[in-house]
């Protein structure tokens, strides 16, 4: 018997602070304005994707001291604008990054559960773990965690919002006017806490909301962030959108989930992706590698290259060769405030390896940046791209993709109307949403059920 | 009443689930069931935009609603559960185009930072009809939602340790109002430059540190989200006594205050505006809004014989802090022109009951109120800021730079 074709899962990643955004393109708008929201939203949703997603960062970032001024600076808070947007979409997903650390267990529940009432079940929240002392010092209690704290308490904020969102069954309020009895339950929202991180109890304020709780995502790739996937997350959001590295990837999380008593379909694998779409695949290469270009000035360039030797290398010509000099090897202090500089484990290693392909293939620092740097997962016709990201998906590299465009607030607007009515008339993408809560359109079952189901199995 | 038109006053309502009342749930005008879902604040808040007022205060708090001031009770009877008031205020935006969006924030907990970019962008989505009414809680058991500090039980409210804990309470929201307006100015307006030539998006020498330090916290700053479009949102607040009236003088737009009588309110006013003079901003707008409760009908008996009917279904009268009316629009209109006089420039209205008294107040005191020339017949701005005739701030920070 054939494999049933499995659906592609799409979604939406407005593209705002991050080095792949080109907002020096005459067709940029605000990243900022609702309207650029909406816009995006509303694309989303005629493409019946899944969900809209947006990142969080809670402080600017830094460069040698000073406020990193070359990409998208700025951006708007995660619940306020996921809330507005469900006044303008009606089914479309609202996911948004919440961190674990700067925030309390009860209220990002009740915020997440409110969210949750007023877009009628399609809210989602991308769990992330911050720790540094930079992010602390714009909070209150300020401070920072111990690294090896940071999923301790990441695990712990969610089995506790989770305890909160679980304080109503959902049958409690039964408002009957006659009689005069609003609560059938005295004690409803009544939770007890204690533990490590989080000792707190008393009365839960949100009734049990549409979807019983937010969707979870979870985005880490440690080993320790893949175990938590595996355990608490619905949905992982990955950077591994090629092929062998998304096969890859997907195998193993996916064999996680059985230690944890779970089915392979109860954790979704969703890569972050970007694409490019031309008339043919010869100019759509032509308009990424033009959009490379833009998304790597030469300040860029000598910035993305201060990641690995973190030094202040404003002197060097971008145009021309490589440092000669080796990467400090000391604490990074030159970059703060971004995920990249972690990505670089042994700068001394990576600064060999670099200055070694420029001088083979005659690139100055920007070619290098470029040529290493982002290159766009899907670049081709309409068609191409369609194939690839089913194929793709059929191979177990991923259940689907949350979409990066470079462009905000249009990006989206091509693929939707190119590249997914070819994914519809392969059968793998719906032509109208089946259910109306985001659980539905992610086939997760609402936890009421899952509960009873465990009970059962 | 005279001919001659009075100054034309500001009107807000203050929403809190089917009404203020606690019985008002049981009314068939109500819509109990309703109360977490979108649709009933838009509702309610498009009814409020139909009758022109200023804005609407949305009701919030870190624990469950409450008979009593300092702990839950175990009632069953009454409507308890509600939403995140600035997640509703966000929701109902893009649904409205004139009315201010004020919804309560609870600074005892919560972090400034994330307030005020929820804030700047309620601002945005509104496009710069946001505002904030920020409060304190001195509840023990909501401070265990949090677990990061103990609020010690409130035993006596006249003795010197309470006197303390709520100084100190009100001392620390006047900080975080403070780093809540300094991020909003963190940005300054034309950071943004799109430098194409130079490859830059922002001009970093108009983005700044706040370094606020202070006895309860610290923040750096700058804001993630850039400065909203009013530059700064009102802040309001609800205060009763001495240390909250100074909480108002040094830190907010709009003061409610909940004075019974004209004698009352003179001496209020006359207090915040001593604590103005005293904070140094006696030259800044703020306007002082008399809070009242209302049960409004054509016929006053009705109005009266209503809030017997809802104190029945209560079992017992309803006592609030502010004064509570029932009687005729005409009625209340000249009340509030009487408190006026005293120096309040506006009124912030607690419908009884949500579903029957908000359509009474767009549809038969606003239109008396217009008869008499003393409110707006439309809109007149396009944001919160321009309908209380305050105008955009300049940025603290802006001529800091050269």
């Amino acid at each position: 018997m054939t494999k049933p074709l499995k659906q592609v899962h799409l979604a939406a990643h407005f593209p705002g602070v991050n080095n792949t955004t080109v907002w020096s393109d005459p067709q940029a708008g605000s990243h900022i304005e609702f309207s650029s929201f909406a816009h995006f939203a509303r694309t989303a949703e005629r493409a019946k994707f899944d969900f809209l997603f947006l990142a969080e960062g809670l402080r600017l970032r830094e460069q040698g001291g000073k406020i990193y001024d070359l990409d998208v600076v700025g951006r708007p808070d995660t619940f306020t604008v996921l809330a507005a947007l469900a006044a303008v979409t009606e089914r479309l997903g609202l996911t948004g990054t919440i961190n674990s650390t700067f925030n309390e267990p009860y209220e990002v529940a009740r915020q997440f559960a409110s969210l949750d009432h007023l877009s009628d079940g399609r809210a989602a929240w991308n769990v992330v773990t911050s720790w540094d002392a930079f992010t602390g010092e714009n909070f209150r209690r300020g401070g920072f965690l111990p690294q090896d704290e940071r999923y301790s308490r990441a695990k712990e904020f969610l089995a506790t919002a989770g305890e909160l969102f679980d304080s109503w069954r959902g049958d409690e309020i039964v408002a009957d006017q006659g009689t005069g009895t609003f609560l059938q339950d005295a004690k409803a929202g009544a939770f007890v806490h204690e533990g490590r991180h989080f000792d707190i109890q008393g009365r839960f304020n949100v009734p049990r909301s549409p979807q019983g709780r937010p969707v979870i995502f979870q985005a880490g790739d440690s080993d320790e962030g893949r175990e938590f996937a595996a355990s608490s997350a619905d949905a992982i959001f990955s950077r591994y959108a090629a092929l062998d590295a998304g096969r890859a990837f997907y195998t193993d999380v996916k064999s996680r989930l059985s230690t944890y008593g779970r089915r392979a379909d109860q954790l979704l694998i969703l890569p972050a992706a970007s694409f490019v779409l031309g008339d043919t695949d010869a100019e759509a290469e032509e308009i990424a590698k033009d959009v490379r270009r833009r998304q790597v000035s030469g300040a860029t360039a000598l910035k993305h290259l201060e990641f690995v030797w973190n030094r202040d290398l404003s002197g060097y010509d971008p145009e021309g060769p490589l440092p000669d000099i080796d990467p400090d090897p000391g604490e990074h202090h030159i970059a703060r405030g971004r995920a990249q500089v972690r990505m670089y484990r042994d700068p001394l290693a990576t600064a060999r390896e670099w200055r070694a392909l420029a001088e083979a293939n005659n690139w100055s620092i920007r070619d290098l940046v470029i040529e290493t740097g982002n290159r766009q997962n899907f670049i081709g016709s309409p068609e191409t791209v369609a194939r690839t990201i089913n194929d793709y998906v059929q191979a177990d590299a991923a259940d689907g993709f949350i979409l990066v465009p470079h462009l905000t607030p249009g990006g989206l607007d091509g693929f939707a109307d190119k590249v997914v009515p070819l994914l519809q008339e392969l059968g793998v993408h719906r032509t109208e949403y089946e259910g109306t809560t985001l659980r539905d359109h992610l086939g997760l079952a609402h936890p009421d059920q899952a509960g009873g189901e465990r009970v059962a199995s | 009443m005279s001919s001659t038109p009075s100054s034309p006053l500001h009107l807000a309502v203050a929403l809190d689930g089917t009404g203020w009342h606690p019985a008002s749930w049981r009314e068939p005008v109500s819509r109990p069931r309703e109360l977490l879902t979108a649709g009933y604040w838009a509702g309610l808040v498009a009814e409020a935009e139909r009758g022109l007022l200023d804005f609407v205060t949305i009701e919030d708090g870190l624990g469950p609603q409450s008979s009593h001031f300092l702990d839950p009770d175990d009632r069953t009877d009454q409507v308890r559960g509600r939403l995140d008031a600035v997640l509703i205020a966000s929701r109902v935006a893009p649904l409205t185009h004139h009315i201010g969006l004020v919804p309560t924030v609870v600074a005892t907990h919560t972090e400034p930072f994330h307030l005020s970019k929820a804030i700047a962008t309620l601002d945005y989505v509104s496009t710069g009809r946001a505002g904030l009414r920020v409060q304190i809680t001195a509840r023990p058991t909501e401070a265990a939602h949090f677990g990061r500090r103990t609020i010690p039980r409130i035993e006596a409210y006249d003795d010197p340790a309470t006197q303390e804990l709520v100084t100190d309470l009100f001392d620390e929201a006047a900080d975080y109002v403070e780093v809540v307006r300094r991020l909003w100015d963190s940005w300054e307006d034309d950071a943004e430059i799109r430098d194409v030539a130079t490859g830059r998006f922002v001009d970093r020498d108009k983005l700044h540190y706040i370094d606020f330090e202070g006895r309860h916290f610290s923040v750096k700053g700058p804001s993630i989200t850039p400065r909203p479009p009013q530059g700064q949102p009102p802040v309001t607040a609800l205060a009763h006594d001495t240390v909250p009236y100074r909480l108002v003088a040094r830190a907010t737009d709009v003061g409610y205050v909940t004075p019974h009588d004209s004698d009352q309110a003179r001496a209020i006013v006359a207090e915040i505006r001593a604590e103005q003079e005293r904070a140094g901003r006696a030259a800044d707008p703020l306007h002082i809004f008399g809070d009242l409760v209302v049960l409004l009908d054509e016929d006053p008996a009705e109005a009266a014989a209503r809030r017997d009917r809802l104190d029945a279904l209560a079992g017992e009268e309803y006592r609030s802090d502010a004064r509570i009316f029932a009687g005729s629009p005409a009625q209340l209109a000249d009340l509030l022109q009487e408190l006026q006089a005293t120096g309040l420039s506006g009124f912030r209205l607690r419908p009884a009951v949500a579903g029957h008294d908000l359509p009474a107040i767009t549809r038969g005191l606003v239109p008396e109120l217009q008869r008499r020339g003393a409110f707006r017949s439309a809109y007149e701005a396009d944001t919160l800021r321009g309908l209380l005739g305050l105008t955009r701030p300049a940025n603290r920070y802006a001529t800091a730079t050269v």
